[in-house]
């Protein structure tokens, strides 16, 4: 690997790191470079280990193999404190706040400004905090509480929190993810002038112009391997793209055309007070129907409603033409539904359980006699469900969460899949998970409308959703924003719907 | 595939040994050492009158132990429990003594454990309360209300052939009559636990509620009928408790909470729910008991037994989580000394 | 992607220190009960304010207020101490030995304090280090300790007539109603008070609760603090443990027994959320003085004792239904406010 850069010491770096969590290898012998006044980009899909790595630099995660690297100098960390201290920042893709705590408090939490006899100058906390806010531009009161604000005023107290450092490596996985166009806008500006004050900035985003905007250099990642180090200058967002997929799209989003057939799941006019509004969409059999949108804008939350899994406020659900009732999921599933969820770790399995109880889980009545549960045919459903979705196992009575990311997500549609479901909904259903068994799932997801499922399909993955849906809509800040057919929806279209440009296309 | 297989068997070995030294087998066996050890050379132990008196002593745990097992495994406690017995055991009296024949009082008692229950349940499922403040109010609470029903008199004169019932044995043998009614609810427990789908859901409920939830488990409703089952069972505890000892009081069975959930969690079953099994609950519970009846015999003082019994409690749940954390640990350095080629690499080839 | 609006900021006043203010309501709340039943009471009986009656409201409180307030502190870090009352036995007995065999008063205070904080270290260490749930824990060391306490004291017990009477004086007097073990109290409750609010580690305790995750990525020392919680609640609990020896001068091996469900109820009754991060200490004092001066109440306006138990329990259950019950409705406020700023933002 050699550097065009003439800068000779890099201010973080990372050589040969190697990381493992049980079975899945996240990170293998991956060396990166962060030079002060450059903006250094990290790309791959989802589960190629760029959050792994990331942890890695925060001291979060201690490397199994390899070193980190400060001011040329190895260094071990030996927690989030250490490598605050040695200056870097980080903003997770998940804001990590105190609910409890006032907006100043989280800023300063261990570092608050203090006084005489070591006491906590909660007016300069108080005045720091707003400082901070003035420069972001953002008006949020600094003694609001962390509860209830929205995921993308929690990400600009995470951004206040990293800047409060003067940080001399600022580190974002995702900030964005939940920003609106000008809120983007205001963060790169901020970011800009960091940088040429001398800060070195690893950033992570699924939105490749951010990249191209931002960056001068780009490491590309591929199933915790590293696989590029370039510069941006030069490069299109193909290039990119074939760098972090390693494959053709075509081979990645198998999709077949399929026979549309009647009306499988209506949702009219369905809203839950605060989380979405007058949401309406039909999905018919056979059809897979993208649900697109920024993370926030309420695509989960309607999937959760409509499996019963939250109530809602108001409005109807229909499966084949019949009502559905609200807030049961043991009735949404009677009625053919099926919830492939958001968090496969923390909603789509019980990571306690064996793979085969987990299997089991959706099918106790069917697996059952008299109420007894019945050992052998609760067996065979899970040894036949786990072979059809080749799910890579020791033993059925393993725990599910000694298997990798990719077969974990197969054990959940597994699990679904066993119920002969007449609609399924699937929440991003590959994230985290690697390319091959990626390229299955949508195989599997193709060949489920092909049998005549209606597909409801949510994923921040544009391409995914692009490759794989019939029909696209796109939510905004609860609402439906647009419908688009597999023609009209091009990146840019579905993106300007889901940011509000375009305000409401229907 | 086939270099994959040296991790895979690495881990298979450990997940082996790891059944093979269970908690819940560690407990039933020290329970059978205690007892071969106590038949040899503990004086007396062994005789009938001994034996059913360790029996009796440790029904009322080892009745209460069997819901409590089904809802510490579905991530609740009940710590009104004691509470409910001695509520039930107090209305009992009263009635009694306002004249009510027995037979409608019994059931009566039964129905008051059920509310009692019930009102546990409601609390926890309908307001989302946790179940430890919740049945810490209601611990005061039911107890209080008992005390109000009977204040400080006790109750004595119950029929002759009901208090027969609940201190004699079965002719012939040491076997108290009340651990019949105690084996058909083990019986009953074991299979609702292990062989049916509420015991399926219930372990899922205690490991993942919110998965529970999104596989279309009725978790309010399932955790309900668990804390309903439990207050039942306390009830009927309180009614044989007053049988057994003849003195139906307010403060009966008081403190009684404390050696069922201690019982339970020597038995293996996780605090944090999802895991145990109502076998290790039962060897819990009558190790316990063998272990105090023993420590009375040898003339241990009773001070020294509660002395026993909170270190049993410490190190039955620090013993399970170290070994655990150094089985952890061994796979990992195994792990990392084999040759280890990433299943995710061989995933796109039987992919494709 | 280029924006073609400039988002319009509204400016929102009304959620500006919500929950602020709805956990000043809190205390607020309890002060009201508490004064409107002194008062009803004080009506319907006029000799119970009386100086001594004042004067024994308040030294009943003293000993409930200082365990409690050691407890809202591991109660703040989303843990819990159930030995606290065998500590507070253990202590006390220990103290009035010492003094027994001709001690110093206040080294025999010091004593029961360092011999709580023992007990605590021994509970912060087994759950800090040893990752086991703080309610077992700390259940098996309620056992293990009154066990220890009990072997040791026997039969035993410590009366007033052994113990020096300037010990046995300073539990009783006072300045006019004031009795000293309240100004002592006061005291303890001020400095913990001052201590959570303004000092970093204070904050922590606070933050550790709130979110355990959030804590160990900001960099606190989780172990530490949690250590640190049990051992100022064990210390506290000596304290008490101490002063009850010196207000009721006999202590045998069943003091304090069940104490620790009394101690939860304040505890919670004064708005400091089992599941951690929040609540004050002065609403736990509040709330212990509450569940204290019920017990004089029932008794002087005619009620008798046995509904003392049956309240207390009630009113813990109350409390937690009442607190959740806000916490909803909040939460739902907050929600529908977000998203009306939302839409006004973006609309």
């Amino acid at each position: 690997m050699t550097h065009p850069e003439p800068d000779p010491v890099p201010v973080l770096a990372l050589e040969g790191v190697s990381k493992s969590f049980g079975a899945v290898r996240a990170l293998r012998g991956v060396s990166l470079q962060l030079f002060a006044g450059e903006a250094h980009a990290l790309a791959g899909e989802n589960g190629a280990g760029k959050s792994t790595l990331i942890k890695a630099l925060a001291g979060v995660h201690r490397p199994d193999e390899g070193t980190v690297l400060l001011d040329g100098e190895p260094v071990v960390f030996h927690g989030p404190a250490d490598a605050r201290d040695a200056g870097v920042a980080v903003i997770y893709q998940e804001p990590t706040l105190f609910p409890d705590l006032s907006v100043a408090e989280n800023i300063f939490m261990g570092r608050q400004p203090r006084r005489s006899f070591g006491r906590v100058d909660h007016r300069a906390v108080h005045a720091a905090t707003a400082d901070l806010f003035r420069r972001l531009g953002v008006d949020l009161d600094p003694d609001q509480p962390a509860r209830g604000l929205s995921i993308a005023d929690q990400q600009l107290v995470e951004i206040a929190k990293a800047l409060s450092f003067d940080a001399r490596v600022l580190i974002m996985d995702e900030p964005t993810a939940a920003l609106t166009g000008s809120e983007v806008a205001r963060l790169f500006g901020v970011v800009r002038s960091l940088r040429e004050e001398g800060a070195a900035v690893l950033f992570i985003s699924h939105r490749l112009e951010e990249v191209f905007a931002l960056c001068q250099r780009v490491t590309t990642l591929r199933d915790g391997a590293w696989i590029a180090t370039e510069p941006v200058a030069g490069l299109g967002e193909d290039d990119l793209i074939r760098r972090m997929v390693g494959r053709d799209l075509d081979e990645l989003y198998p999709k077949l055309p399929a026979e549309v057939g009647a009306v499988a799941l209506s949702v009219r006019r369905l809203t839950r007070e605060g989380v979405f509004t007058d949401v309406s969409f039909e999905v018919r059999g056979g059809e897979i129907v993208g649900l697109a949108g920024l993370v926030g804008a309420g695509r989960s939350e309607v999937a959760r409603a409509v499996f019963g899994v939250d109530r809602w406020d108001g409005g109807e659900v229909e499966v084949a033409g019949k009502p559905l009732k609200p807030g049961a999921p043991s009735l949404a599933m009677a009625a053919g539904l099926a919830l492939v969820p958001e968090d496969r770790r923390a909603q789509g399995l019980v990571m306690g359980m064996s793979i085969e109880r987990n299997i089991g889980l959706t099918g106790l009545r069917a697996t059952s006699r008299a109420g007894v549960m019945n050992r052998g045919s609760e067996r065979s459903r899970a040894v036949d469900w786990a072979v059809r979705l080749q799910v890579k196992y020791a033993r059925l009575g393993d725990l599910v969460g000694t298997l990798s990311g990719g077969n974990q997500q197969k054990v959940v549609l597994a699990k679904w899949l066993a119920t002969s479901p007449t609609v399924l909904i699937v929440d991003e259903p590959t994230r985290g998970i690697d390319v091959g068994t990626k390229a299955e799932v949508h195989r599997l997801l193709s060949q489920l409308a092909g049998q005549g499922v209606a597909v409801l399909m949510i994923s921040s993955d544009l391409p995914e959703i692009l490759g794989m849906a019939d029909r696209v809509l796109v939510m905004h800040e609860g609402r439906i924003a647009a419908e688009l057919d597999r023609a009209e929806a091009t990146e840019q279209s579905v993106l300007a719907a889901a940011t509000g440009v375009t305000g409401r296309a229907a | 595939m086939a270099d994959t297989t040296a991790p895979f068997t690495a881990r298979l070995r450990s997940a082996r040994l790891g059944d093979m030294v269970r908690w819940d087998t560690v407990v039933g066996a020290l329970l059978l050492v205690l007892l071969v050890c106590s038949f040899s050379f503990v004086d007396n132990f062994g005789n009938a009158l001994n034996l059913s008196f360790l029996i009796g002593n440790t029904l009322p745990i080892a009745l209460i132990a069997l819901p409590m097992t089904l809802l510490v495994v579905s991530g609740e406690i009940d710590l009104s429990v004691g509470s409910t017995a001695g509520l039930s055991g107090a209305v009992m009296g009263a009635l009694w003594n306002a004249g009510y024949p027995i037979e409608t009082i019994i059931p009566i008692c039964l129905l008051l454990g059920v509310v009692c229950g019930l009102v546990n349940g409601l609390l926890v499922t309908r307001l989302g309360l946790p179940s430890l403040a919740v049945t810490i109010g209601t611990l005061a609470a039911y107890r209080g209300i008992a005390q109000i029903v009977l204040g400080a008199n006790s109750v004595t004169d119950f029929p002759q052939q009901y208090l027969d019932f609940g201190s004699g044995r079965i002719a012939g043998t040491f076997i108290p009559y009340a651990a019949i009614p105690w084996a058909v609810l083990l019986v009953l427990a074991a299979v609702v636990l292990h062989a049916t789908p509420v015991g399926r859901s219930l372990f899922a409920v205690g490991a993942s509620e919110e998965a529970a939830r999104f596989s279309g488990v009725r978790v309010k409703r399932l955790k309900l009928s668990m804390f309903v089952a439990t207050g039942f069972v306390s009830a009927l505890t309180g009614v044989f408790w007053a049988l057994h000892y003849a003195s139906a009081r307010y403060d009966n069975a008081t403190g009684l909470e404390l050696s069922v959930v201690a019982a339970v969690l020597l038995g293996g079953i996780d605090f944090d729910g999802g895991r145990g099994t109502l076998g290790g609950a039962v060897a819990g519970v009558f190790l316990l008991g063998a272990l105090q009846n023993v420590m009375s015999l040898v003339n241990v003082s009773a001070q020294s037994q509660i002395v026993v019994t909170g270190v049993l409690l410490v190190v039955s749940v620090l013993g399970p989580r170290v070994a655990r954390q150094l089985s952890v640990a061994r796979a990992r350095r195994r792990t990392l000394t084999a040759p280890v080629v990433p299943a995710a690499a061989t995933a796109p080839a039987g992919g494709t | 992607m280029t924006t073609t609006m400039e988002p319009v900021r509204v400016a929102v006043p009304a959620s500006r220190g919500l929950l602020d203010r709805v956990l000043k309501m809190r205390e607020l709340a309890i002060l009201a009960v508490l004064v409107l039943m002194l008062a009803a009471t004080q009506i319907d009986n006029s000799a119970f304010l009386s100086q001594q009656g004042i004067k024994d409201l308040l030294l009943n409180a003293t000993i409930l207020v200082l365990v409690a307030v050691g407890e809202a502190m591991v109660v703040i870090t989303r843990n819990v101490d159930l030995s606290v009352g065998s500590v507070l036995g253990i202590t006390a007995f220990a103290a009035g030995d010492f003094l027994q065999g001709g001690g110093n008063p206040l080294l025999a205070v010091v004593l029961a304090v360092a011999l709580g904080a023992g007990f605590g270290l021994l509970n912060g260490l087994l759950v800090s280090i040893g990752q086991v749930p703080a309610l077992v824990v700390t259940l098996g060391t309620l056992y293990i300790i009154r066990g220890i306490d009990s072997i040791w004291i026997g039969s035993r017990e410590i009366t007033a007539g052994v113990l020096p009477t300037g010990f046995i004086d300073f539990g009783h007097n006072g300045l006019s109603a004031l009795p000293y073990l309240a100004v002592l109290a006061a005291a303890v409750l001020v400095a913990v008070a001052y201590f959570l609010r303004n000092y970093r580690s204070g904050r922590e305790f606070y933050a550790l609760g709130s979110s355990p995750e959030a804590a160990g990525l900001a960099g606190v020392p989780v172990r530490r603090r949690i250590l640190a919680a049990y051992i100022a609640c064990g210390a506290l609990a000596g304290l008490a443990g101490a002063l009850y020896l010196a207000r009721f001068g006999n202590v045998d091996s069943g003091t304090g027994s069940g104490y620790e469900l009394t101690v939860v109820s304040a505890v919670v009754v004064g708005g400091v959320a089992f599941t951690g991060g929040s609540g004050s200490v002065y609403g736990v004092a509040l709330g212990a003085l509450l569940l204290t001066s019920i017990n004089s109440v029932l008794p002087s306006i005619g009620v008798s004792s046995v509904w003392v138990q049956a309240i207390d329990g009630i009113l813990l259950l109350v409390a937690i239904a009442v607190d959740r019950i806000l916490a909803l409705r909040v939460a739902g406020i907050l929600r529908k406010r977000a998203a009306e700023t939302r839409s006004a933002r973006h609309g």
